[in-house]
């Protein structure tokens, strides 16, 4: 067991380690949603109600990326590669393996939103998170089901190739109508109705609550076991369809 | 038993209705070098990936260094290096790095530069995997199935692209585990390479063993090719016999000559080489024309 733990710490050092050697994956996964939170945080400049709606916005994006798109991308590249077959053919717990590779991914989103709360503090007036709690559960909560869903994603995507497409093709859709950058409240109502079958939708409600709004966990709850509810669907079909190998054909 | 590294009685493998492996037996002995030889398609790959754990088998018993590969035991893995047909690695990782990673997965492994030497990538040590040209990667994947210091070694293919050099140089490395006293599973394309390296081939061909023996034996073995006479008669042109008795041939060959006044220039005998064999015995394989599965 012990050993499971230390050879789980070393995967997850060596990835982080791989991480900030490539630069396009730390650009993607670290510096664009930084870059929109500034880019938006300047033209909102004294639109405190708006301020108010973009950071926790921007962080639930951030949630999404880091665990979600970056996963589906990684578990791909390394499926396609034949990293994975590698390391099953070594006495390495698959386990151990898998959590380095997690680990690296959730590193990312504690980062990220680390940044942007100082940021929010420091730059857009929406002051300290009223409940550090609450935004420790629906950042937990939220990292749990995106993560399982991007390596759930990961089996659908036939190859490394068409990854930015088929990634892209959620991730774009899932961020415009869920209320990152204006307040889901004003959209249409079929697109309301979308995002609320959505779990992005209710992270963000959840970060809001926690971070601007103020509202308990309790007021939140049911945001909270939507997004419980598709972790559950996404640790299904992550477990249930997961391969250590490339398909053919 | 006791020295039985592998031991494979009627294997099958079946995809659908797709019979790739067609009850198979061999046995590799420790300290073995063993090479599984056919045309894409054969089963090869298959029957190599079923002993490391990869596939699991539709009937037949396996064990290899006594334990059953398809339950995927953890000391097994332990025990075994494998270098696989194609294997991608981190792009961004250090060779030094890869090699001290993996290493630290194995209970008792070599020293890390050992490994390096030995494989020949003292000068890339600190080089990115995405930099290494594609005999640089070949000979990181085998420091890398080096590194546990296993038992017995699978080696999918691994001189494939390779320059004569190059290849020469791994062919060292390869001869030097069987040196250590370690078992290796070789599978090729190259019929010089497992006359060079292997102690006994098998041919597969479509999802059976044709043949099996070691490769100096299987070119006189019954239904195989003969010896072949080549000289040059009076006009210049060649001449060529085949015999399965090339003494009785030769000295007819002889005597006519001496009789004429004539020499047998260019006379060569050859024997028949495991290329001839192997040709023979694949010849209208069903499935040459399938990739590899």
């Amino acid at each position: 067991m012990t050993d499971v733990v230390t050879l789980a710490w070393r995967q997850y050092r060596l990835e982080r380690k791989l991480f900030w050697r490539n630069p396009s994956a730390a650009f993607f996964n670290f510096l664009l949603p930084l870059l929109f939170l500034a880019f938006f945080g300047a033209i909102l400049h004294g639109n405190q109600h708006d301020l108010n709606v973009i950071v926790p916005g921007i962080a639930g994006m951030s949630v999404m990326s880091t665990t979600f798109t970056a996963l589906a991308f990684n578990m791909t590249f390394l499926r396609e590669q034949g990293v994975l077959k590698r390391i099953r053919g070594t006495p390495m717990p698959g386990i151990s393996y898998l959590l380095g590779v997690a680990g690296n991914a959730v590193t990312n989103t504690a980062l990220q939103i680390i940044i942007i709360t100082v940021a929010g503090r420091l730059f857009f007036n929406t002051g300290w998170p009223r409940d550090w709690g609450e935004l420790a559960v629906f950042v937990a909560a939220g990292v749990l089901c995106f993560a399982s869903l991007g390596v759930a994603f990961s089996h659908v995507i036939p190859n490394f190739d068409s990854a930015p497409a088929y990634v892209n093709a959620v991730f774009l859709p899932v961020i415009f109508i869920s209320g990152v950058f204006y307040d889901a409240a004003r959209a249409p109502g079929f697109i309301k109705g979308v995002a609320q079958a959505l779990p992005l939708k209710h992270l963000i409600d959840g970060l809001s609550g926690a971070m601007v709004k103020g509202t308990s966990l309790g007021a939140n709850i049911s945001a909270l076991g939507v997004i419980a509810a598709w972790a559950a669907l996404g640790v299904l079909f992550a477990v249930r369809g997961f391969s250590w190998e490339q398909h053919r054909g | 038993m006791a020295d039985l590294t592998i031991d494979v009685r009627r294997l099958r493998k079946t995809y659908g209705d797709f019979e790739a492996v067609r009850g198979i037996d061999f046995e590799v002995r420790r300290g073995e070098v063993f090479g599984l030889l056919g045309p894409n398609g054969a089963g090869k790959t298959t029957t190599v990936e079923i002993l490391e754990g990869y596939r699991s088998r539709s009937d037949g018993e396996v064990s290899v260094l006594g334990m059953d590969p398809g339950r995927r035991p953890r000391e097994l893995r332990a025990r075994v290096g494998i270098v696989l047909q194609s294997t991608g690695l981190y792009r961004h990782i250090k060779v030094r790095e890869a090699v001290a990673h993996f290493a630290a997965m194995y209970p008792h492994p070599r020293a890390v530069d050992e490994v390096i030497s030995v494989c020949g990538l003292e000068g890339k040590q600190d080089a990115l995997a995405r930099t290494l040209s594609g005999g640089q990667l070949r000979r990181l994947d085998l420091a890398l199935a080096l590194v546990g210091d296993p038992e017995l070694i699978f080696l999918d293919e691994p001189t494939t692209g390779f320059d004569p050099a190059a290849r020469r140089q791994a062919w060292d490395t390869i001869r030097s585990l069987k040196d250590l006293g370690k078992t290796v599973l070789l599978t090729t394309h190259y019929l010089d390479e497992a006359q060079a390296l292997a102690d006994r081939v098998a041919i597969i061909k479509d999802g059976r063993i044709v043949i099996e023996g070691a490769p100096r034996d299987l070119g006189a073995s019954a239904g195989g090719p003969r010896y072949r006479v080549i000289y040059r008669n009076g006009d210049g042109g060649f001449v060529e016999h085949e015999t399965e008795d090339p003494t009785t041939l030769l000295h007819e060959l002889t005597g006519e000559a001496l009789a004429r006044g004539e020499r047998l220039e260019g006379l060569t005998v050859t024997r028949p080489t495991l290329e001839d064999v192997y040709l023979e015995l694949t010849a209208g394989s069903a499935s040459e024309e399938r990739t590899d599965r």
